[in-house]
């Protein structure tokens, strides 16, 4: 293998960079954001010189340094290198670096840019760990590195109260998933004894039936880190909340980290994963995928509608590693870091423009004023809703076409459904907020967002458009599925409809309804007419189906309640009656003893002779 | 009897008493000290009693130095209760209780 | 019997009562409590020690009693007793108390340590003194064997005199 110290060159850059703000570039803004912008790109420039060195598959896929041994557990500091990772290594440092570049210029009137700086290149420096990692161990450091770096990404702005709540949210919410998954590790530990990716594939090629019947329940335990970071169903609700961070952190989290580092950790552990528990795994990506598109059709804040969509696709590609598809879920997951770095910077764009307004019904016909923005957000729209021949278009129809080849059908009906969904609430936002008449002042004197900020759209508007088309996905198929001929351009220019065509046909038919359904329905429109229509339904999904108000009223109480005991337990019986006793002991004994000190010399002196005379006696006197 | 060392460990235990009850007796500074004085003095004529009668010169020896040393300390003890009697107006033990809380 | 035979004997009583008589009078003077009269006790206490000294064929240690306790601790006491001016002093009268306690504490270690004197006779088997404490005998173990603590204790004299000097500065701080 050439060049093997760019591998680890490109994971502690990042580090350096945050390391290096931190502790002498804190004063020195432009500095400060040159070097973790340096660091990132540096990264993405490295990345592809090692590919082109290597190949997809290097020769040795691993890079080891011995890092510590407890009794029968070995740890290593290694970093894996195949195709899975690199692709990943490419879309961290390439999407999170032109999210950096675009940070440059959106938060240029921040007081604390140097610090922001830092976190994105600690953040950065997490989830290339995650990449990297060849153990379970490395990767749950790593894993949880992403979460301290995501609390201090989304609690940024400390001061307002809802940035701070919503910075705890994610990061508890993420522990109770990652609870779990260190359970699973345990288990898995425990069961194989090692672990090290590779060693663990080996084992269990070698016999499928090595975890027995706690297979499931690993695999599951598993998966609830996923669950966690990726935000499925049942603790999907720190994602939206997470919007309370500056755009570009929802850009990093939604797009190139983060939750991209759960459907990643289910590709990486496929293996493990038995046929039971991928069926759990399918179905809860799928309901997700299902709530959150319904959660996102009546959103008013153009971030939520973009973290509920995100929420929809993650479910998506989780589905897809469920049906046993790991090639079109890292595909999606590609495609989507492309258009939905590309949306949310496109709606920081706007948000920059509008000063600090958020909501899609105060916004409209942007298209004049604000060109680069509109472009690029449509390209980022059409390739969210699937339509091709954009990106969004391949890795959706990918997923649909696995589902239909695995014979799961409903999953298959469910996620067309999920793609007509996506495409009515997009153009629902793209209706509202773009065209349309102006809505407020602030609409009307809206202006184009620096170069600074608009390159990065372009170059990301590019690669929404071509990502399905460039061979990520024969690059991913190469690791998964070996053995398959690699296609031309024009192959995969007509893939789908070659693979798949009923699918491709039922896919779009959801996609035009929703389109059109959108079209009709908010062209012009001043305000939301879905709510006379759906009623109940739509007052459910506006307030996320409850979801938070069901948790605030059994867990959080719950806990409250535990609390409150534990509070009572503490404060009486702990603190009232062992601590009050030993304290008032020592009091009681205090107050006699210092009766003693008179602070008399004589006294003392008395005391004194008396104690001699006693040794004496006893020394003496016998 | 002859006069042999019993008697004079007698003198110096009866000499360490007095010494002893002054110190703990007495309530004037002053005569504290000239008390640890008769105390030293004590001491000292065991010293020089066991010496002479073990054929020894290393107990005078010692005599010499804590001569030394009392007299140093009386100096520096002096000089302390002179400062005493600066900032409070007493040389009374009674007076002089800001050890006590 | 000899004059020159009992009369060391007949010196060691003379001095040894002259000596604890000065002392009951240096602590508890029945006809004065003023410290100069104590002092004055004091020096007398001091030279009938001396005298002890010269039985003990202890010459040398005698002569520096004198000129040291003598001519130099007494003279310091009786001047910072000028000093302080203790003429109010006087008047408070001994408490009850601490006089019981000192007598019943002091008598009992006097009782105990007596007793055990008395018990373990250390001068019975001893052999005739033939010691002689002249400055010569001295001189030579202080410069041979002790010349190092002597260096020392005049280094801690020079401290001594340091540390006096600027306990009694005036503004002491």
């Amino acid at each position: 293998m050439k060049l093997e110290l760019l591998p680890w060159l490109i994971l502690f850059l990042p580090l350096l960079a945050a390391g290096g703000i931190t502790l002498f570039t804190l004063r020195y803004r432009t500095v400060s954001a040159l070097l973790s912008i340096g660091a990132i790109v540096t990264g993405f420039v490295l990345s592809l010189v090692f590919i082109n060195a290597n190949g997809w598959q290097p020769s040795s896929a691993e890079s080891i340094a011995n890092w510590l041994t407890i009794g029968g557990l070995h740890v290593d500091f290694g970093l894996k290198l195949d195709a899975l990772s690199l692709m990943m290594l490419l879309i961290v440092t390439g999407v999170g670096g032109a999210i950096h570049i675009y940070s440059f210029g959106y938060m240029h009137a921040d007081r604390s840019f140097s610090r922001f700086f830092a976190f994105m290149s600690l953040f950065t420096f997490s989830m290339l760990g995650i990449v990297l990692a060849n153990n379970f161990i490395e990767l749950f450091i790593f894993w949880e590195l992403v979460g301290v770096s995501s609390y201090l990404l989304i609690g940024f702005w400390f001061e307002k109260p809802s940035a701070g709540d919503a910075a705890k949210k994610a990061f508890i919410v993420n522990r109770l998933g990652d609870f779990g998954f260190l359970l699973g590790i345990l288990m898995v530990w425990g069961l194989l004894g090692s672990l090290n990716f590779t060693v663990l594939q080996n084992k269990l090629t070698a016999d499928p039936a090595v975890l027995g019947g706690m297979a499931t329940v690993a695999a599951l335990l598993l998966f609830c880190g996923a669950v966690g970071k990726s935000a499925q169903f049942p603790l999907h609700v720190w994602l939206p909340d997470a919007m309370e961070g500056p755009t570009p952190v929802s850009a990093l989290i939604h797009a190139a980290t983060m939750v991209a580092a759960g459907v990643y950790m289910l590709c990486r552990i496929l293996f493990l994963l038995n046929a039971d528990a991928l069926h759990v795994i399918a179905w809860i990506g799928g309901f997700t995928a299902l709530l959150a598109a319904l959660i996102a059709v009546q959103q008013n804040d153009i971030k939520r509608i973009l973290a509920y969509s995100t929420l929809s696709q993650l479910g998506y590609m989780v589905m897809s590693v469920g049906l046993a598809g790991p090639t079109p879920a890292m595909f999606h997951l590609t495609t989507h870091a492309f258009f939905k770095a590309l949306l949310f910077l496109g709606a920081g764009s706007v948000i920059h423009a509008m000063h600090d307004e958020q909501d899609i019904w105060k916004m409209g016909r942007l298209q004049k004023k604000m060109p680069v923005t509109f472009w690029t957000f449509l390209i980022g729209t059409l390739a969210l809703s699937g339509v091709p021949p954009f990106s969004g278009f391949y890795s959706k129809d990918s997923i649909l076409g696995q589902a239909l080849s695995q014979g799961n059908y409903a999953l298959f009906i469910l996620g067309a459904a999920v793609a007509g969904l996506t495409a009515f609430y997009m153009f629902r936002l793209f209706y509202v907020a773009f065209l349309g008449k102006p809505k407020t002042q602030a609409a009307e004197h809206v202006h184009e967002s620096p170069a600074v900020m608009a390159w990065p759209l372009r170059v990301l508007a590019v690669f929404a458009v071509i990502g399905g088309v460039i061979g990520v996905s024969q690059t991913y198929a190469s690791q998964f599925s070996p053995g398959e001929a690699r296609e031309s351009f024009g192959q995969s220019l007509v893939e789908p409809l070659t693979h798949s065509p009923a699918g491709v046909l039922v896919g779009l038919a959801f996609i035009a309804a929703g389109f059109f359904a959108a079209r009709a329905l908010y062209r012009d429109a001043a305000s939301d007419p879905l709510p006379e229509k759906l009623g109940g339904l739509a007052t459910a999904m506006k307030h996320k189906f409850y979801f938070d108000e069901l948790y605030e009223a059994t867990f959080i109480r719950a806990h409250d309640f535990i609390a409150a005991v534990m509070d009572w337990i503490d404060r009486w019986l702990v603190e009232g009656l062992c601590i009050g006793l030993v304290r008032g002991g020592t009091d009681l004994s205090g107050r006699a003893l210092r009766l003693v000190q008179t602070g008399n010399l004589q006294t003392y002196a008395f005391l004194f002779v008396l104690g001699v005379a006693v040794v004496m006696y006893f020394v003496l006197g016998k | 009897m002859h006069v042999g060392l019993e008697h004079y460990l007698t003198v110096s235990f009866l000499l360490f008493g007095l010494g002893l009850l002054g110190v703990i007796m007495r309530r004037n500074l002053l005569v504290i000290y000239m008390s640890l004085e008769l105390m030293l003095n004590a001491a000292n004529l065991a010293l020089v009693s066991f010496s002479r009668f073990n054929n020894n010169l290393n107990g005078q020896i010692l005599v010499f130095f804590i001569i030394t040393v009392a007299a140093a300390e009386v100096a520096v003890g002096l000089a302390l209760i002179v400062a005493l009697y600066r900032k409070r107006q007493s040389a009374h033990v009674e007076d002089l209780t800001s050890m006590k809380l | 019997m000899a004059l020159s035979d009992i009369l060391p004997d007949i010196l060691f009583y003379l001095f040894a009562a002259l000596t604890l008589l000065c002392g009951v009078l240096v602590v508890a003077n029945p006809f004065s409590r003023n410290p100069v009269t104590s002092a004055m006790f004091l020096v007398l206490t001091i030279i009938s020690m001396a005298g002890l000294f010269v039985l003990l064929h202890a010459f040398f240690l005698a002569a520096v009693q004198i000129i040291v306790y003598a001519g130099a601790v007494i003279v310091l006491f009786l001047f910072v007793i000028m000093l302080l001016d203790l003429k109010e002093e006087q008047r408070r009268k001994i408490k009850l108390f601490g006089a019981v306690a000192g007598l019943v504490s002091v008598g009992v270690i006097m009782i105990i340590s007596l007793k055990a004197l008395r018990a373990a006779r250390p001068g019975a088997n001893l052999p005739a003194p033939q010691l002689e404490g002249g400055t010569n005998a001295l001189g030579q173990l202080l410069f041979t064997q002790y010349v190092l603590p002597f260096e020392v204790v005049s280094i801690l004299l020079l401290v001594a005199m340091v540390g006096v000097i600027l306990l009694s500065k005036k503004d002491l701080k």
